[in-house]
C-alpha cells in the first residue's frame, strides 16, 4: 500500500530509493511494543560540559578568599545596611503603587475621546520615557534653582504658592522622580492590556446597558489585568533596580549604603557587593512569588483547570508518597478551580 | 396590536460603502419575526441598530413608542446622552454570535451583573436568575466559567443574562451560527420556549426550518434594502422576488 502510494508520487528521474525493510523483520510483532523517543547524544555531552565548567566557578566560591564570605556574613545584617533596604523598599513600593493608579489614569486618558486629554497623556508619555531617569532625578533636585516656589493660580488671578524645598523633602523629590518615569511605563502596560480585551466584551456590556464605571471596573480591567500583570511585574523589577540611582541625589539606598561603606573600607569591597547582590535576588524572588498568585487570581475563568500552586503540588507529592500502594486513586488529577 | 418596533428609513453606510438604504419595518408586540439575507446585506447592522450599538446616519428606530438613541432637537434629531442610552439599551436584550459572557465572571455573576449595575439589589438579582438558569436548563451550572461550558450552554447562559433585564424586545443576532450542528437545537429550543410569552423576538439567523416553524413573519433583506417580507409560507414556499427565490435555492 506505502509502496504503491511513493513509487506513484515519486517523480520520474529523481531516482527515490524505494522504502526497503530489513529482511526478517517481524512488524506485527514490533506493533505491540511502545514507541521509543529519539536519543539526543549531543545534549548530553553539552550538559556534562556546562556542568563541569559551573562545578569549577562554584569551587572558587569557596577556595578563593577574594570573595570574603565571613565578611558578607558581617555586612548582611548590618544596621547601615538594612536603613538603606528601608529606603530601597519604601522608594520601591511608593513609586510602584503610585505609578500603577497614576499610569491607568493616564492609559485613561490617551483612549478617552477628548483630543484634548489624549494628546496630554501622549505628550507626558513622550517626554518621560524619553528622558534617562538619572537625568529626571538630578532635575527634581535642582528643581529650587529653577522654580524657588511653585503654586497654582488664575492666570492674572489669585495664586497658591509654596517654597519648592519646603514641599519636596529627600524621599519625595526621590519618589516622585522614580514614579514620573514609571507612570509613563506603566500606562502604556495599561493601555496595552485595555486593548487586547476583546471588543465583544465591550458590546456586550453596553448592550446589557451597564453604566462606563462598572464596564471599566468589572468587566475591562480584571481581563486586562491578567495581561498587565506579568508586564507590571517586571516593570518594577526595573523600577527596584532603577532605584539604586536615587544615591544621585544623595538618597542612601541599598546600593548608596554599599557605596559609601566601600569608600570606607576599601578592603571590603568584594564582600559588600556582595551583600547587595544577594539582597537585590531576595527582593526580586518576594517579588516574583507575588506575582504568581496574582497572575493565578486574575486567570480565573480562562484555563478549564488551573494548575496546582507549588505549596498545593509538595502537599501532594508526599500524600502520594504516603498511599504509593493504592496509585490508581492518586488525587492528581482532582480539579482545581479557585 | 400594538407595535413593539417601528423603524423608519434607517440608513448608514461606513466610508461610501452603503449598509443600509432606507429600511422601513414594524414588528408587532409578542411576535417573533426572523431576518434572512446573505451575508453583507446589512441584517446584522438592522438588527444592531435597533439597541443603537449602531448609530443610524438618517432614519429612526422607535422601542414601545421611545426614539431609540435619539432626541428631537429642534427640526433634527440629535444623539441621547451616554446615560439615557444605557437606559433604554436595558430594555432590549441582545444576544451575539458569539456570546460574549464575561470569562472572568462565573455562569450566576454573569447573568446579575446588568441587573445590578441598573440598581436591582443583590439578593433580588440572585433569585431572578437563579430561576432563569432553571428555565434554560442549567441551574447545575451557576459557579462555573463560561469556557468550562458547551458553545450551545453558553448560549443558553447569555440568553439568561439578557432575560435577566427583563427586555420587552429581544435580539438575536444569529445565535447558532457559531455552535456545533448537534449544538444548535438545544438553543432554538430555548428560543422557541421564549415565542409566544409576551416578549417580542427578532431573530437574525440561517435556519430556514426555524423560520418557518418558529416565525410569525419573515423579512429577506438584500443590499440594505428589505426585499420581500410576509408569513414564513409566503416568503419561504412563494417567493415573489427573483433574489429571493435565488437566495433561498442557494441555501437549501
Amino acid at each position: 500500500m506505502t509502496n504503491v502510494l511513493r513509487r506513484s508520487s515519486t517523480p520520474p528521474g529523481v531516482g527515490a530509493e524505494p522504502p526497503t525493510l530489513p529482511e526478517g523483520i517481524d512488524l506485527a510483532r514490533l506493533s505491540q511494543r511502545k514507541v521509543l523517543p529519539l536519543r539526543h547524544p549531543a545534549q548530553w555531552v553539552l550538559t556534562i560540559v556546562v556542568l563541569i565548567l559551573v562545578v569549577n566557578f562554584g569551587q572558587t566560591l569557596f577556595t578563593n578568599p577574594e570573595w570574603g564570605w565571613s565578611k558578607v556574613g558581617t555586612w548582611l545584617f548590618n544596621p547601615a545596611i538594612l536603613a538603606g533596604i528601608r529606603l530601597t523598599i519604601e522608594a520601591t513600593l511608593i513609586s510602584a503603587v503610585v505609578s500603577f493608579v497614576l499610569g491607568i489614569v493616564v492609559a485613561l486618558a490617551r483612549l478617552s475621546r477628548n483630543p484634548v486629554l489624549s494628546t496630554l497623556s501622549w505628550l507626558y508619555v513622550w517626554v518621560f520615557r524619553s528622558l534617562p531617569l538619572i537625568l529626571v532625578l538630578i532635575f527634581l533636585y535642582n528643581l529650587g534653582n529653577l522654580y524657588p516656589s511653585i503654586g497654582i493660580g488664575i492666570p492674572f488671578g489669585p495664586q497658591f504658592e509654596v517654597k519648592t524645598v519646603a514641599v519636596l523633602s529627600d524621599l519625595t523629590l526621590g519618589v516622585v522622580g522614580l514614579s514620573l518615569a514609571e507612570i509613563a511605563f506603566a500606562s502604556e502596560i495599561v493601555r496595552a492590556g485595555i486593548l487586547a480585551v476583546d471588543q465583544g466584551q465591550i458590546e456586550a456590556s453596553k448592550a446589557l446597558g451597564i453604566s462606563r464605571r462598572r464596564q471599566f471596573t468589572r468587566i475591562v480591567l480584571p481581563q486586562a489585568l491578567r495581561s498587565i500583570v506579568p508586564a507590571y511585574v517586571n516593570q518594577i523589577v526595573g523600577l527596584l533596580k532603577g532605584s539604586s540611582l536615587l544615591f544621585y541625589v544623595s538618597l542612601l539606598d541599598l546600593f548608596g549604603v554599599v557605596q559609601n561603606l566601600g569608600s570606607t573600607y576599601p578592603t571590603d569591597v568584594i564582600p559588600l557587593l556582595v551583600v547587595a547582590s544577594i539582597w537585590y535576588l531576595v527582593f526580586t524572588s518576594v517579588i516574583s512569588v507575588i506575582q504568581y498568585y496574582i497572575e493565578r487570581h486574575y486567570a480565573r475563568g480562562s484555563l478549564r483547570v488551573l494548575p496546582p500552586t507549588p505549596l498545593q503540588r509538595v502537599r501532594r507529592f508526599v500524600v502520594g508518597l504516603g498511599r504509593s500502594d493504592t496509585a490508581t486513586t492518586a488525587p492528581s488529577d482532582r480539579k482545581v478551580t479557585r | 396590536m400594538s407595535l413593539a418596533v417601528e423603524i423608519h428609513n434607517a440608513t448608514k453606510s461606513y466610508g461610501d460603502r452603503t449598509v443600509l438604504r432606507g429600511i422601513d419595518l414594524t414588528v408587532e408586540q409578542g411576535s417573533v419575526t426572523v431576518i434572512l439575507g446573505p451575508s453583507g446585506s446589512g441584517k446584522s447592522t438592522l438588527l444592531r441598530a435597533i439597541n443603537h450599538l449602531e448609530k443610524l446616519d438618517e432614519g429612526y428606530v422607535r422601542v414601545g413608542g421611545d426614539l431609540i438613541g435619539v432626541q428631537v432637537a429642534g427640526d433634527r434629531f440629535r444623539e441621547l446622552p451616554e446615560k439615557a442610552i444605557r437606559k433604554q439599551r436595558a430594555r432590549i436584550g441582545f444576544v451575539f454570535q458569539a456570546f460574549n459572557l464575561f470569562p472572568h465572571l462565573t455562569i450566576l455573576e454573569n447573568i446579575v451583573e446588568a441587573p445590578i449595575s441598573q440598581g436591582v439589589k443583590a439578593g433580588d438579582a440572585r433569585a431572578t436568575a437563579r430561576t432563569l438558569l432553571a428555565r434554560v436548563g442549567l441551574s447545575d451550572k451557576e459557579s462555573a466559567y463560561p469556557r468550562q461550558l458547551s458553545g450551545g450552554q453558553q448560549q443558553r447562559v447569555a440568553i439568561a443574562r439578557a432575560l435577566a433585564l427583563e427586555p420587552s424586545v429581544i435580539l438575536f443576532d444569529e445565535p447558532t451560527s457559531a455552535l456545533d450542528p448537534e449544538l444548535v437545537g438545544e438553543v432554538l429550543a430555548v428560543i422557541r420556549g421564549l415565542a409566544g410569552s409576551g416578549t417580542t423576538l427578532i431573530v437574525v439567523t440561517h435556519e430556514l426550518g426555524f423560520a418557518r416553524e418558529v416565525g410569525d413573519r419573515v423579512v429577506f433583506v438584500d443590499d440594505g434594502r428589505i426585499v420581500e417580507q410576509g408569513t414564513p409560507e409566503e416568503v419561504l414556499d412563494r417567493p415573489q422576488q427573483r433574489r429571493t427565490q435565488e437566495f433561498l435555492s442557494s441555501v437549501l
